[in-house]
């Protein structure tokens, strides 16, 4: 699924450790995400786009629009 | 990065498990070479080793339980589902080997052997592919 990660957390000047750490996970889940090759699961979701202070259709693009 | 606390109790058991495959084994062999049982005792003995084997079985179970991280555990199940495949093809070409007396007889326990074998070939797979992904 296409996202808005790596924008995001690029403007925080966070690294993906930075990001994996708040969000109690490993980098490679990170990466995973960012890159798109893994959707996180609702829950995980969430606590994204809670971190980020966002709606979670801001950050992750559905699919049937991207 | 600190190791997760799943990872410290699957470190744990699982070095339980081959303490105790360990004494198991040497323990059937020495019993069987030196005073051998008979009957159902035999049979229980023979079976000894093949416990904590069975352990195992639980303790990576209760490992893809507890993991946390939903992507990591996903990767172990498809590792786990790879070396199963892997096991299963394996062992059911070499039955029909076998039967066309092409090779010799395989013991059944060392599907175990292959199993776990296939699963480290996974993760250790994936662990160079990490890698390479993180420093891209």
């Amino acid at each position: 699924m296409n996202n808005n990660l790596r924008t995001l957390r690029a403007e925080r000047g966070w690294s993906q450790q930075d990001l994996a750490e708040r969000l109690e996970v490993s980098r490679q889940s990170v990466n995973a995400i960012e890159t798109g090759r893994y959707d996180p699961s609702l829950p995980l979701a969430f606590k994204i786009a809670e971190l980020f202070d966002r709606a979670i259709e801001e950050i992750f693009v559905s699919p049937s629009k991207g | 990065m600190p190791m997760p606390p799943e990872m410290k109790r699957y470190t744990r058991r699982l070095f339980v498990t081959m303490t105790l495959y360990g004494i198991a084994l040497v323990g059937a062999n020495l019993w069987f070479r030196h005073a051998p049982p008979s009957g159902l005792l035999a049979y229980g003995v023979a079976v000894l080793p093949a416990l904590p084997i069975m352990g195992v079985f639980v303790v990576i179970g209760r490992l893809m339980m507890e993991m946390r991280d939903e992507y990591i555990r996903m990767q172990f199940v498809r590792h786990s589902l790879i070396a199963t495949g892997i096991t299963l093809s394996v062992t059911t070409a070499w039955g029909f080997l076998e039967g066309f007396g092409l090779v010799a007889h395989m013991q059944g326990y060392w599907a175990a052997t292959l199993w776990f074998s296939g699963l480290g070939v996974c993760v250790m797979a994936n662990a160079v592919r990490e890698y390479w992904r993180a420093r891209a």
